[in-house]
């Protein structure tokens, strides 16, 4: 036995002899992604009557491992979308190259006089998922796209390893669909709301999200990006800090865990 | 004896420098019916005279909408333009599906070009011997070009191509400074009179052999053929000598 990854899960050479390779078959079915493997947790985003504000943290966990504490989660396109990407990071990795390659192509041709804005950016992310899951071979990504559509209204849309789309005043991915979602409706339960809600209470709202998904979501972290897209274009912050934690709650908690009484 | 050498083939020059299929090429634009188009801040306007081969048959089509917010006019080789309209069409409904965008004028316009331009350059194809003028909105607004076999396009503020169409191109130039700011009805009118310039003298504009395409700002590019532009050629010529035919069009037994 060595260290050598290659070694892992054969045979002991020094107990069973050297392994025989002609077992190893060259051919076979093409296999496809079955799971995820290192995973990125929720993505939250809420409007605001000017714009959208999307967070995620920097962790990119190898099971309930935190493999990486830096991964940037967030991702900018043309200076006025922003794409969110919850699920699979190399997944995540090749939707990057692809969104890269569009941009340059854009960049290139004789329409980046009217640049991609958010809805369209959207609805070709939900075509490319939709192709992949047709194909069987899924990108295992919940993707959330924030920007301005084409009236420089305010847009938010997700879209699923499925290449299933939904569109609403407030999203989120992953964990925070069931931990976030209610507490960024309380302040925005409809589509009419949003026109009340300020920039900074938007900020707020999503921190404050941000705060009780590192209290509840085992696969999270304190770390974490926010971006806010307006007309002025995006904002985004990649190293920003929970604050203000209280973890007072947590000595009430019973039924699980270590406990003395 | 003296036969051309170098137009064998669109990838030879001559030895001045000049590929003369392409030039041929250009000559069919020439031989079809004028087509004339002209754009303001707000409207794009295509007009068009159709041909028919005999009193017998219908007119051919000048005009055609590719998608809701562009068309085309050609002059030349119809069937090289239904060619390029359907590739056209094809690549305009691929970027609303892919990207829920109306394709912009001067994207589809490059895409055609060069189309245009790899035939001029391949052995054993021929150039399209089709000219358009593309003309709608897209998010930057109206626009005009023109393409020609070649693979050349340009933006234009006023255009017009096909036989005589010289004299058309002459009106545009003269009355170039009222476009811009010309309405959506006095587009069609300059148009109209463009049209009516290279008419030749036993001639007339009338309700069967005139096709005008309008796209605007917040409005779709729509055809007008037939009774529908009645209206537009009875107001354009009313000072005319005399023009009761212009309004009802055919010809009918007294």
């Amino acid at each position: 036995m060595n260290h050598l990854p290659q070694a892992w899960g054969r045979p002991r050479d020094d107990v069973y002899g050297a392994y025989d390779s002609s077992h190893l078959q060259t051919s076979g079915p093409n296999q496809h992604t079955q799971s995820p493997v290192v995973t990125g947790t929720s993505v939250v985003a809420v409007k605001f009557k000017d714009g959208v504000v999307i967070a995620a943290d920097n962790l990119a966990s190898y099971g309930s491992l935190a493999r990486f504490t830096d991964v940037k989660r967030l991702r900018r396109f043309n200076s006025q979308v922003v794409v969110g990407f919850g699920g699979d990071v190399s997944d995540m990795q090749y939707l990057d190259r692809l969104l890269n390659s569009l941009d340059i192509r854009e960049n290139y041709s004789s329409a980046s006089d009217s640049p991609l804005h958010a809805k369209n950016l959207h609805t070709y992310l939900s075509k490319v998922m939709y192709k992949r899951r047709s194909d069987f071979n899924p990108l295992w990504n919940h993707l959330l796209v924030a920007g301005l559509d084409g009236e420089q209204k305010p847009f938010l849309a997700s879209a699923d390893l499925l290449g299933t789309t939904f569109a609403s005043s407030t999203l989120a991915t992953g964990f925070g669909a069931h931990l976030a979602q209610p507490i960024l409706r309380r302040t925005v339960p409809d589509e009419d709301s949003v026109q009340k809600v300020t920039k900074e209470q938007a900020v707020e709202l999503v921190k404050e999200c941000m705060k009780v998904l590192f209290y509840r979501d085992a696969r999270s972290m304190d770390k974490y990006s926010i971006a806010v897209v307006t007309k002025e274009g995006v904002d985004l912050k990649e190293d920003e800090k929970l604050e203000k934690q209280s973890w007072a709650f947590a000595e009430g908690i019973r039924g699980y865990g270590t406990q003395i009484n | 004896m003296f036969r051309n050498n170098y137009d064998n083939d669109s990838v030879t020059f001559s030895p001045q420098g000049r590929i003369f299929q392409v030039e041929y090429a250009q000559e069919a634009v020439k031989q079809g019916s004028v087509v004339v188009g002209v754009v303001s801040k707000t409207h794009a306007v295509l007009a068009a005279i159709k041909r028919n081969a005999e009193e017998l048959s219908s007119y051919q089509k000048k005009i055609i909408p590719i998608d809701s917010h562009y068309g085309i006019a050609l002059a030349g080789l119809a069937s090289d333009a239904r060619v390029l309209s359907n590739f056209m069409k094809q690549q305009s409904l691929a970027s609303r599906l892919t990207y829920d965008r109306a394709i912009p004028l001067s994207e589809i316009t490059t895409r055609i070009a060069d189309r245009a331009q790899t035939n001029t350059q391949q052995y054993g194809r021929r150039p399209y011997g089709v000219g358009l003028l593309i003309a709608g909105v897209d998010a930057k607004g109206p626009h005009l070009f023109e393409f020609q076999p070649s693979g050349v396009t340009q933006e234009m503020v006023a255009c017009g191509i096909g036989a005589r169409s010289q004299m058309a191109r002459t009106y545009l130039e003269r009355n170039l400074d009222e476009f811009d700011d010309a309405s959506r009805e006095e587009l069609i009118k300059h148009a109209l009179r463009a049209l009516k310039e290279s008419l030749s003298q036993d001639k007339e504009l009338t309700i069967d052999n005139t096709s005008i395409g309008v796209g605007g700002v917040n409005e779709n590019f729509k055809l007008y053929e037939g009774q529908e532009i009645a209206g537009w050629l009875e107001t354009t010529f009313e000072s005319r000598e005399s023009a009761p035919e212009g309004g009802e069009g055919m010809e009918v037994d007294s």
